[in-house]
C-alpha cells in the first residue's frame, strides 16, 4: 500500500500566499496609473515605463546570475522596481537617463545589498535619487498634460542622444499654443510663486508633473484595493499622509496664501503615491506594526519640512529615504511585547 | 431576542493569531463508532511525560481487557491497561512517532474477543477526599488527551504552595480537520460534568469554565442546556482562532491572565483540561477502569470514509488506515493536527493515549502549492501571527546564520510553542517553525 511515506516537520499546512503573488499584484495595482500617465503624457509616458522597467529587470537578471542566485525575475519585484521610478520621472525625460536610473536602482539600491529582502532604501527611489543629482535640469523640465498630438509624436527631449543634454523644450510646449503653461508644476507654482492649484484637479490629476504622481485619487483606489487584499500595510500610507496633513495644518491657518493647505499637500507632487507604494516597501520599512505607524509619520513631516523650508519644491523622496535608514532603529525600538512578560 | 443580543457580544480571544482553513466539515457530523480490534495491539510503555511504566506481565501472560499490563514509575507516570483480552506476544522495541524505537509491550488478540470490559476495581469517587482522587486519577492512566500526554493527576497537586482556582476545561479543538472533542462534548456530555465534578474537587478548585470555539453553536448550546444546576459551572464561547486551544491563549481568553516566562498553569492559580480528558476521567473513574481506548478523529484528503472513532490503544496505523479506506499515493500521515501534529515514518506506529486525529495529506507534488523559498522580505505577517508575540521573522534570520545563542539569550527563543503560525502565514516560505526547532534543540544539547 505504501512505497514511501514523506516525512516533514510541522506545521503542515501553508497559506496559499506567496512573494511573487505579493509582487504581481502590485504590478497589477500599478497598471491603472500607469496607464493613467500614457492617457495622459502620450507616446513618451510609455516609452519612459517601458525603459525603465525593461532595463531595471535586465539588471536584475544579470546580477543575480553573476551573484549565482539563479533566475530571481520571476519573483516580479524588479518590475515594480522599474515601474515606479518610470512613474515618479517627468514624462519627457530623456530615455537614456531613464535608463541609468533604472540600472542605478536595482544595481546599486538592491543587487549591492544582496537582492530581494536585503535592501536598505527603496531602489527605486535610491535610482531616482542618483538622477536627481546627476541630471538636475532634465528632472525638473515638465510638459503639458494632454498636449494635443501626444499619441503620434514625441517629447523631443525624450528621444535625446545617450550622454547628451536634453534639447530644451521650451519651444516646442510654445508651439502647443497652450493657454497659462508657465513650465513649472503645481507644486512649484504653490512653492515660489504661492498660486495654489484647484485642489480638485490636483486631486483627479489634470495637472502636469511626474508621469504617474498627477491623480492622486486614483493612486488611493489602487493603494486602497492591495491594502484590502492584504498586500500592503495600510498603517504606512496613513501615518504618511496623517504626518503630512498634520505638519501643514498650522502653517496654513497661519497664512493661507503663504503655506499650501493640508489637502493640497496631500494632493499634490508625489506624495500620494510615494506613500502608497513606495514607503510602503515591505523589505525597507519597519516590520513591527507601532515601528510602521512611526516611520509613516516621520516620513509625513519630514516631507512637509522640506517641502515648506527646503530649496527643493518636493521632498517626499528624501524623506522616504532618510526614513528607509531609520527603519532599523524604529523596528529595534518598537520589539512587541513578548506574552507573559512585563 | 438572545440571539440579536449575541450579535453584540464579542466572543472572548488573545492577540493575533490566524484562520486556517478548517475542513472540519468532513467529519463534525459523523458520531463516534467503534472499530474491530486489530489483530496485535502495540502498547509503548511511554505514551506520557514522565517516566515510562513498568511492565507487570510477562510474555505469553493472558490479560482481560482493561487489566492493568504496566505500572507508573513514581509520581511522574502513569499505568498502562491492556485495550483487548489476548495474549502478551513480546515486549520488546516498538517504532514511535517522535523516531527512536521505544520499549513496548506487543498484545496478540484474540479472536472474537469482546469489546466488553472484564476489569474494573470497587471506586467511589462521590466519597474520596482530594489525595484519593488524584490517586485514583493515576491509577486510570490518564493523561492529556489533547496532545499534551502530562499525567492528568500531576496538575491536580501543583508544586509548592500554588493554588488551583480555577478550572478551565478546553474544548477548543482549534487544529484544522479535528472534531472529536467535538464529538464527545455532544455525545458524551455526562460523563464529562462527571469528569469536571471529580476535577474540582480532586482540585480544589471554586469553579470550572468551559471554553468553546464559537464554530461549534452545536456543543456550546447543548453544554449549557445540560450543566448540573448545583455546580460552579460556565460554558463561555471564544473567538474562532488558531491556536485558541493552546492552554497559554486560552486563559488569556476567558481569564485575562498570562503565565509568565516559564511558569506554570498553575502560577496563575489555573490547570487546563482538555474536554476529551475529563470524559474519559467521568466515565473511568466511578468504574474503578483505566484508559483504554480513546476517540481519534482519522480524516484528510486522502482518506475515503473519514470519521471519529473509538480506537483501542495500540492500533497501528496500517490497520485504522484500512478500515477507513484510502484512495491514491500516500503522502504524509499526521499524528494530530496539521499545524502542531508529528508526520510518522511508519505505518506500525500505534495509535497512543495523546493521539488526537490520524490525517493522510496528499504528496507534496501534488498538493499544488509553491515551495520556492525566497529571502524574508519583512512583510511582518509573521509578528501579527505570533500569539505570544515574539519576532519571528528576526528570529528567522539569526536561525539562517546561526546564531541560536543570541536567539533564546536576547529574543526569547525559549517562549515559543511551535503553534506553526509564523510558517503557515510567511510569503516567503521560509520554514521559520522548523528552524526554531532545530535551534531549540541544539541549545538543549548544548546546555546538556
Amino acid at each position: 500500500m505504501v512505497k514511501d511515506i514523506e516525512i516533514r516537520s510541522s506545521p503542515h499546512l501553508k497559506r496559499k500566499m506567496t512573494v511573487d503573488r505579493i509582487m504581481r499584484s502590485v504590478v497589477l495595482a500599478l497598471m491603472p496609473i500607469s496607464a493613467f500617465a500614457v492617457w495622459q503624457f502620450g507616446l513618451s509616458a510609455l516609452l519612459l515605463l517601458v525603459t525603465t522597467t525593461g532595463v531595471a529587470v535586465l539588471t536584475e537578471w544579470f546580477f543575480a546570475r553573476q551573484s549565482g542566485q539563479g533566475n530571481t525575475i520571476g519573483d516580479w519585484s524588479a518590475v515594480i522596481t522599474g515601474l515606479l521610478l518610470g512613474l515618479t520621472l517627468p514624462p519627457g525625460f530623456p530615455l537614456w537617463m531613464a535608463a541609468v536610473a533604472a540600472f542605478v536602482a536595482i544595481a546599486l539600491g538592491k543587487a549591492l545589498f544582496g537582492g530581494l529582502g536585503y535592501n536598505v532604501m527603496n531602489p527605486a527611489l535610491v535610482g531616482r535619487a542618483f538622477v536627481q543629482a546627476a541630471f538636475p535640469v532634465a528632472i525638473t523640465t515638465w510638459t503639458p498634460a494632454f498636449a494635443p498630438g501626444r499619441f503620434v509624436e514625441l517629447i523631443p527631449s525624450t528621444l535625446t542622444l545617450p550622454f547628451m543634454q536634453p534639447v530644451p523644450v521650451a519651444d516646442w510646449v510654445a508651439g502647443l499654443n497652450l493657454d497659462g503653461w508657465t513650465g513649472a508644476t503645481p507644486l512649484a507654482m504653490q512653492k515660489f510663486q504661492h498660486l495654489e492649484a484647484p485642489l480638485t484637479d490636483a486631486f483627479t490629476g489634470l495637472i502636469a508633473g511626474s508621469a504617474g504622481e498627477t491623480s492622486a485619487l486614483l493612486i488611493l483606489l489602487c493603494g486602497l484595493w492591495l491594502a484590502w487584499r492584504r498586500m500592503l500595510d495600510w498603517r504606512i500610507p496613513v501615518s504618511v499622509l496623517a504626518g503630512a496633513a498634520l505638519t501643514a495644518l498650522p502653517f496654513w491657518l497661519l497664512d493661507p496664501h503663504l503655506y499650501p493647505s493640508p489637502g493640497f499637500v496631500l494632493c499634490s507632487g508625489g506624495l500620494m503615491l510615494a506613500a502608497w507604494f513606495m514607503a510602503s516597501d515591505m523589505v525597507a520599512s519597519p516590520v513591527t506594526a507601532k515601528g510602521a505607524i512611526l516611520y509613516g509619520l516621520f516620513i509625513g513631516v519630514l516631507t512637509v519640512v522640506i517641502r515648506l523650508f527646503g530649496g527643493l519644491p518636493e521632498g517626499v523622496m528624501y524623506a522616504i529615504l532618510l526614513g528607509n535608514a531609520v527603519g532599523p532603529l524604529i523596528s529595534s525600538w518598537t520589539q512587541p511585547r513578548v506574552y507573559g512578560s512585563k | 431576542m438572545a440571539d440579536v443580543l449575541n450579535l453584540f457580544q464579542r466572543p472572548k480571544t488573545f492577540g493575533h493569531g490566524i484562520h486556517p482553513v478548517e475542513h472540519k466539515e468532513l467529519t463534525a457530523g459523523q458520531p463516534i463508532r467503534r472499530l474491530p480490534f486489530a489483530p496485535e495491539l502495540i502498547i509503548p510503555l511511554s505514551q506520557h511525560k514522565g517516566r515510562p511504566a513498568i511492565p507487570v506481565v510477562k510474555v505469553g501472560q493472558e490479560v482481560v481487557r482493561g487489566e492493568p499490563i504496566a505500572q507508573a514509575d513514581g509520581f511522574v507516570s502513569v499505568p498502562m491497561h491492556a485495550p483487548a483480552t489476548g495474549v502478551i506476544r513480546a515486549i520488546g522495541l516498538a517504532p514511535t512517532a517522535e523516531g527512536p524505537k521505544t520499549p513496548a509491550i506487543f498484545l496478540k488478540v484474540y479472536h472474537a474477543a469482546s469489546q466488553q470490559v472484564l476489569y474494573g476495581l470497587d471506586c467511589e469517587p462521590e466519597r474520596m477526599n482530594a489525595k484519593n482522587l488524584i490517586h485514583a486519577v493515576q491509577d486510570a492512566g490518564l493523561v492529556g488527551l489533547g496532545g499534551g500526554a502530562f499525567p492528568s493527576h500531576v496538575k491536580m497537586k501543583p508544586p509548592g504552595r500554588r493554588i488551583i482556582e480555577t478550572l478551565v476545561v478546553n474544548g477548543c479543538e482549534c487544529e484544522p480537520y479535528l472534531t472529536c472533542d467535538h464529538r464527545i462534548m455532544l455525545e458524551h456530555t455526562d460523563a464529562l460534568m462527571r469528569g469536571i465534578r471529580i476535577a474540582l474537587r480532586a482540585t480544589r478548585a471554586e469553579r470550572a469554565i468551559i471554553g468553546i470555539e464559537d464554530n461549534k453553536p452545536d456543543a456550546l448550546a447543548h453544554l449549557r442546556a445540560r450543566l448540573p444546576a448545583h455546580l460552579p459551572i460556565t460554558v463561555e464561547a471564544v473567538k474562532t482562532k488558531y491556536p485558541q486551544g493552546a492552554e497559554k491563549m486560552l486563559i488569556k481568553s476567558l481569564l485575562g491572565l498570562e503565565i509568565p516566562p516559564g511558569g506554570l498553569t498553575a502560577d496563575v492559580g489555573v490547570a487546563v483540561y482538555n474536554v476529551g480528558t475529563l470524559a474519559q476521567m467521568g466515565d473511568l473513574l466511578p468504574k474503578g477502569r483505566g484508559l483504554i481506548e480513546r476517540v481519534v478523529t482519522v480524516s484528510g484528503p486522502l482518506v475515503e470514509r473519514p470519521g471519529n472513532f473509538m480506537v483501542p490503544i495500540g492500533t497501528p496505523l496500517r490497520f485504522l488506515l484500512k478500515q477507513v479506506g484510502l484512495h491514491g499515493a500516500i503522502g504524509q500521515v499526521i499524528l494530530g493536527g496539521p499545524m502542531m501534529g508529528m508526520s510518522v515514518a511508519s505505518l506500525d506506529v500505534p495509535v497512543t493515549k495523546p493521539v488526537s486525529g490520524v490525517l493522510v495529506m496528499e504528496r507534496e507534488e501534488s498538493s499544488q502549492k509553491d515551495l520556492r523559498v525566497y529571502p524574508c522580505i519583512k512583510c511582518g505577517e509573521c509578528l501579527n501571527a505570533c500569539p505570544m508575540s515574539l519576532n519571528p521573522s528576526l528570529l528567522g534570520e539569526l536561525a539562517l546564520v546561526r546564531d541560536y545563542a543570541t536567539m533564546a539569550g536576547q529574543h526569547h527563543l525559549d517562549h515559543c510553542f511551535e503553534c506553526g503560525c509564523c510558517a503557515y502565514v510567511c510569503p516567503s516560505n521560509i520554514p521559520l517553525t522548523q528552524y526554531f526547532r532545530i535551534a531549540k534543540s541544539i541549545n538543549r544539547d548544548r546546555k546538556g
